[in-house]
């Protein structure tokens, strides 16, 4: 039997805003329990929440970043349910006219591209954080409040693969927009997955299972195929696929048995008395439109088509908006694009996952960066000689003064380098005679002695152009 | 009785707002919401003929304030007005974890 993938993909992303979405409270994190909270986040009788504007307009940023139509007649709706989290026993959320919807992203799994819907997102709040012990649960709801929005995909994912990709190209694309981290590490970015498979042909979608705990991208891939081949042998086998919610075990790699589900939840949802509706202008949103930096895919085809990277190169340049930044100030001076994004790809990255830092908060700079590009281009200093300025560029150091400083000076000058590999010849007739008698290897060799000649300041081109003439003669 | 709700909705409303009736209660609730709905019901003997369908009923629109952060300050007497508190936590009796994904 074969069989036909389902994925739904429910991402939560938190948005950077300064202030909570219905309270002025802060968004901030490391805070005393509670110490962000007031009367509106705690759900008192009487208070009144008031929209933030600043979530709104990173609704329509989301949307417009995920190529969908804004909704431009919208209202908040509240979905009653009762946890101890959630103070109000509602969430304020959106439920018939989300701020935006039929959007869609493009994925590329193996070279193959396709575009992925999305059916909605809207924006809502957070709720707060419970931890429990023996005999008693801890309330913190310093995070309730906090913005959210929520983007639903179509039933277009047909393979983990798939729903990888999409979650990537999500990722960037808010992460260019800067309205939020998207860090699923710092529950910046919270993926629900649901799936089901069908056999080929069957027009009704199969019997949908959830999974929980998915901590990463690569979990979500890893759990899914799980979940996929599960399904598919409980139907080989003739059985039939409960609705139910799974958790997905990072160590066994499987997914095991949380709850079934009974019947479908009922929350009751009715449109928020305490919240006017809101009327988006066109104005508004050519506004923050405008105002939108250049989106990664944008950026891929530029750095392709105009700078001559390699598909692999641009996306890699790509994952972070402040790395694509990084790539673009520092080819705007002159830098060699190709050397400029092996750096960045190379050293800068190992640098940073050595430090465990984000580029911007280093000392690095496209101006330093840059200029020590330049000067490798220019022959001043070869390549090798750069770790040691690229060390100083770490640390803040101008490169130019730097390679001053030090003597780092790449000798280049024939006039200079011709006596010494004489001295060197003449020294290792063996090596010239079995050069003669086709031993290329020998010229290793002797590029070598040369360099340790020079303290590995010959530019080795030059050298190697010189010594060839001389061993040809 | 006009029979506008049944008893199993009214237990099924209860369940959702976790509250337990009898059946005595049951019986002595149904009949006294179907009433209330029976008085709601007169709403819709008003003539909204070309009356656009509304979400709200304020006449307010597009009432947003800046996202600018400000700490009321409110937390330690917030605290102090909970049933219990530790280490500036809402402390209650602990949750039996039934759905802790509630967004």
């Amino acid at each position: 039997m074969n069989f036909e993938t389902t994925i739904g993909l429910e991402v939560h992303i938190e948005l950077k805003t300064n202030s909570k979405i219905f309270s002025p409270s802060p968004v901030a994190y490391g805070a005393d329990p509670n110490a962000n909270t007031n009367v509106i986040d705690w759900g008192y009788p009487g208070v009144l929440p008031t929209t933030n504007k600043g979530v709104v307009a990173d609704g329509i940023i989301a949307a417009l970043a995920l190529h969908a139509t804004v909704e431009q007649h919208t209202h908040f709706d509240r979905k009653n349910y009762f946890y101890p989290d959630n103070p109000k026993a509602y969430q304020i959320t959106q439920s018939d006219k989300p701020i935006g919807h039929d959007g869609w992203v493009e994925v590329d799994v193996d070279g193959v591209k396709k575009k992925i819907g999305i059916a909605e997102m809207h924006i809502e709040e957070d709720a707060g954080k419970n931890t429990h012990e023996r005999d008693y649960s801890y309330v913190d709801l310093n995070r309730q409040g906090t913005p959210l929005i929520e983007i639903v995909s179509k039933p277009d994912i047909a393979s983990p693969a798939e729903a990888y990709a999409y979650l990537e190209a999500l990722r960037q694309r808010i992460q260019f927009t800067g309205i939020s981290d998207v860090k699923m590490e710092e529950g910046s970015m919270r993926v629900d997955v649901n799936i089901s498979v069908r056999p080929v042909g069957q027009k009704k979608f199969g019997t949908k299972t959830e999974l929980k705990n998915l901590n990463s991208f690569n979990y979500v891939q890893r759990g899914l195929e799980y979940e996929e081949k599960r399904q598919q042998q409980v139907l080989m086998s003739g059985g039939s696929v409960q609705q139910e919610t799974r958790r997905f075990d990072e160590k066994t790699g499987e997914t095991i048995l949380m709850r079934v589900k009974a019947g479908s939840d009922d929350y009751r949802y009715f449109p928020e008395p305490d919240l006017p509706s809101l009327n988006i202008s066109d104005d508004w949103i050519k506004e923050l439109g405008d105002a939108m930096p250049e989106m990664p895919g944008k950026r891929r085809e530029r750095y392709v088509n105009e700078l001559g990277l390699t598909d692999y190169d641009a996306m890699v340049i790509t994952q972070t908006k402040e790395m694509s930044d990084f790539f673009d100030a520092t080819v705007a001076l002159k830098a060699d694009p190709k050397m400029a994004a092996n750096y960045l790809q190379g050293d800068v990255n190992a640098y940073l996952n050595e430090k465990q830092v984000d580029l911007q908060a280093t000392k690095l700079t496209p101006a330093n960066l840059a200029g020590m590009i330049n000067l490798i281009s220019d022959g001043t200093i070869s390549s090798k000689m750069a770790k040691k300025v690229f060390k100083a560029i770490t640390n803040g150091e101008e490169p130019k003064a730097y390679v001053e400083a030090h003597g780092l000076v790449q000798l280049s000058d024939p006039a200079k380098l011709q006596p010494i590999i004489d001295d060197v010849l003449s020294a290792n007739p063996q090596s010239i005679e079995d050069f003669n008698n086709g031993k290329k290897r020998a010229v290793g060799y002797l590029v070598g002695q040369i360099m340790k000649q020079t303290h590995g300041q010959a530019n080795p081109q030059v050298v190697n152009k010189l010594l060839m003439a001389a061993l040809q003669q | 009785m006009a029979n506008r709700i049944n008893r199993e909705q009214v237990q099924h409303v209860a369940g959702l707002a976790k509250l337990e009736f009898t059946d005595a209660e049951l019986d002595a609730f149904t009949p006294q919401l179907d009433d209330i709905i029976g008085m709601f019901e007169s709403l819709s003997e008003v003539d909204t003929d070309g009356v656009d369908v509304t979400s709200n009923v304020s006449d307010q629109l597009n009432v947003m304030r800046e996202d600018v952060a400000d700490n009321w300050g409110q937390s330690s007497a917030l605290l102090h007005n909970a049933p219990d508190a530790a280490r500036g936590f809402i402390k209650v009796p602990a949750i039996i974890d039934e759905s802790e994904d509630n967004d």
